[in-house]
């Protein structure tokens, strides 16, 4: 089997984001990169995969040079090989362009699955993985919890608002992963040593034949706006509070 | 030239979602500073009844699209009539619902087109005749302005969030013929939430408990407060990791992004995590002992003491209030 898992190297959940003076990105200094936690769960799932049926794992990441360290992450968890598409023409990629690199890295390649975090939570678009699919031609299933594979077709649990649906889809297909999905393996000490000697390619847009003009542009970055100061509630004890609480409530704020 | 405002309505069992009419007011809005038509795109099986009620939020023209094969949802049957309408009708702007489907099919409509998309806005304006979509990034930690180089401007918007407003047009219906491919995914199984509750994203009120609450059987008393709220309870990563609350109700950067108008945290310290899930509520609300809690920090009213004793006091008071 021949699986693909799709990964980004995004700011770790903890770090603070700081927007430049002149709003025009943020300023990535102190930060600490992580691989995005979605793609941990595709990257686990393409494991999984492999160990039930033979087969092997490629890691795809469209990133600057350090993303390299989130493929070689991937591949220290067990994935076999790796691509980077690298180039500083990629560094305002948007969701379209992304996907098309990832795209046409991945029609040199056989593949009957591939997987994508269900959303990255950097920019948090939650669109190459539907995008991906649309320019390979494949069904897409985003937002997974549960995956079945049978041979040449998978059966998978897409939780929506109130309801859980269980779909069928015939391979090759495209699969974002949600939290639920699997508990992501860590690294064993062995499996980062041999990471180091596994094989991976680097690409540029050129050679792979990509536009790098962005559709969607973000223009401008801004903090979230500020939030007034709260109030503590006063009161000689929790049944005071509550009243007080339930009061305000009602008549300042007007929620309920 | 591109023109007009389109929106893609989300129906589900014959019924319209509330983010249906939230963007049919939105597009009213826009269009009405812009002085063009709003249009929406309404498809499934049996559905033509619907389009008076977009009608009434503002809608002047829907593009009716019924046919078997579109119920229920199935992305790529979807995504190509969708995109169909698009192209023949040449909006300058279509906006979504940032909702489960909404999500999964503007981001393929999106690569239908090549056009650019914005996920998941809170605020969208006209800026010196161009569109901006507005949303939070990095889990709300900044927002980004987003500017479209492609005709149409595409974006999601999240549930909650705008308002959905009366204000009656024609919506007028136009069947369009929708011819689609056989398809290659089937839905097998819809198994609904039988708890009666709003799912998360779409509450007005939540009541969120976290490791705090001690144990699964606590929850007991956020349902009560949930209940005679009309709320539905939510969690914390470490409530839902120690197998308390199922996956679902999450709160958080890797759970769901919630937005209603009132958020009570019970029992929550206030991760960053956590606090990028729910930070763009309207009102919130922090009970915990601990007064110096991060929660405090982002809480608009804040009560420090043991959430055993207030929450049940909580409920009394809002029930008395309520009556
Ligand atoms: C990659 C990653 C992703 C994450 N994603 C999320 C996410 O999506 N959502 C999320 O929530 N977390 C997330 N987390 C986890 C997050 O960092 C915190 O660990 C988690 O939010 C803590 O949950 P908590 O506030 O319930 O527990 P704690 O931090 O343990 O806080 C419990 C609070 O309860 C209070 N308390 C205890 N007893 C009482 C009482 N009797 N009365 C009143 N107050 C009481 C305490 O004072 C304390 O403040 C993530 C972490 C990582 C690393």
């Amino acid at each position: 089997m021949n699986i693909i898992a799709c990964v980004k190297q995004v700011p770790d959940t903890e770090a603070q984001i700081k927007v430049k003076a002149d709003g025009s990105g943020i300023d990535d200094s102190q930060i600490k990169w992580v691989m995005n936690p979605y793609d941990e769960f595709g990257v686990e799932e393409a494991l999984k995969l492999k160990e039930k049926n033979g087969g092997d794992v490629t890691i795809i990441s469209v990133g600057p040079a350090r993303a390299m360290e989130t493929i070689r992450t991937a591949l220290a968890m067990g994935a076999d090989k790796g691509i980077h598409i690298s180039d500083p023409a990629l560094d305002n990629a948007d969701a379209f362009v992304t996907a098309s690199a990832l795209a046409a890295a991945i029609k040199g390649i056989p593949y009957d699955i591939i997987f994508c975090g269900q959303r990255a939570i950097d920019d948090d678009s939650g669109q190459v993985g539907a995008m991906l699919a649309e320019l390979l031609g494949l069904p897409q299933l985003t937002i997974v919890t549960k995956l079945d594979f049978a041979g040449s077709s998978v059966k998978v649990i897409r939780p929506i608002e109130g309801a859980q649906l269980s779909i069928e889809t015939s391979l090759p297909c495209v699969v974002t992963a949600q939290k639920g999905l699997n508990e992501p393996r860590y690294a064993s000490l062995p499996g980062i040593m041999k990471a180091k000697k596994k094989p991976v390619d680097v690409k540029n847009a050129a050679a792979l034949g990509v536009a790098t003009d962005v559709k969607a542009k973000v223009a401008k970055f801004a903090p979230p706006p500020a939030r007034a100061a709260g109030k503590i509630i006063c009161g000689d004890d929790a049944a005071q509070k509550a009243q007080e609480l339930a009061r305000c409530l009602r008549e300042e704020a007007k929620v309920i | 030239m591109a023109k007009g405002i389109m929106i893609v309505a989300e129906q589900r069992d014959g019924a319209l979602r509330k983010v249906s009419f939230e963007l049919a007011s939105t597009a009213r809005k826009l269009a009405d500073q812009t002085g063009d038509e709003v249009s929406a795109i309404l498809l499934g099986s049996g559905i033509e009844g619907l389009a008076a009620e977009l009608g009434k939020f503002g809608v002047d023209k829907v593009f009716v699209g019924d046919n078997a094969a579109l119920e229920p949802y199935i992305t790529e049957a979807h995504a190509q009539v969708t995109a169909k309408i698009i192209k023949d009708n040449d909006p300058a702007i279509v906006l979504f619902g940032a909702s489960v489907q909404g999500k999964d099919l503007s981001a393929r409509v999106a690569a239908k087109l090549a056009g650019g998309l914005a996920t998941d806005c809170t605020d969208v304006k006209i800026d010196g005749g161009k569109f901006v979509a507005i949303r939070p990034m990095y889990a709300g930690k900044c927002f980004g302005e987003i500017i479209f180089n492609t005709a149409p401007a595409m974006a999601s918007l999240r549930p909650n969030v705008f308002p959905a407003v009366e204000n009656a047009k024609a919506g007028a219906v136009t069947k369009v013929d929708v011819a689609v491919d056989a398809q290659k995914s089937k839905v097998l199984e819809v198994q609904k939430d039988t708890s009666g509750k709003v799912d998360l994203t779409e509450a007005n009120i939540i009541v969120s408990g976290g490791r705090g609450m001690k144990g699964p059987d606590e929850y007991k008393i956020l349902e009560e407060l949930a209940d005679v709220l009309k709320g539905t309870v939510g969690a914390s990563r470490a409530a839902v990791d120690a197998g308390w609350r199922p996956q679902k109700d999450q709160v958080g950067q890797t759970g769901k992004v919630v937005s209603p108008n009132l958020y009570i945290a019970c029992g929550i310290s206030g991760a960053i995590q956590h606090l990028a899930g729910m930070s763009s509520s309207k009102c919130i609300v922090a009970i915990n002992k601990d007064a110096e809690a991060p929660i405090f920090a982002k809480a608009d009213f804040g009560v420090v003491d043991d959430l055993f004793k207030v929450v049940p006091e909580l409920t009394v008071a809002c029930k008395k209030l309520l009556a």
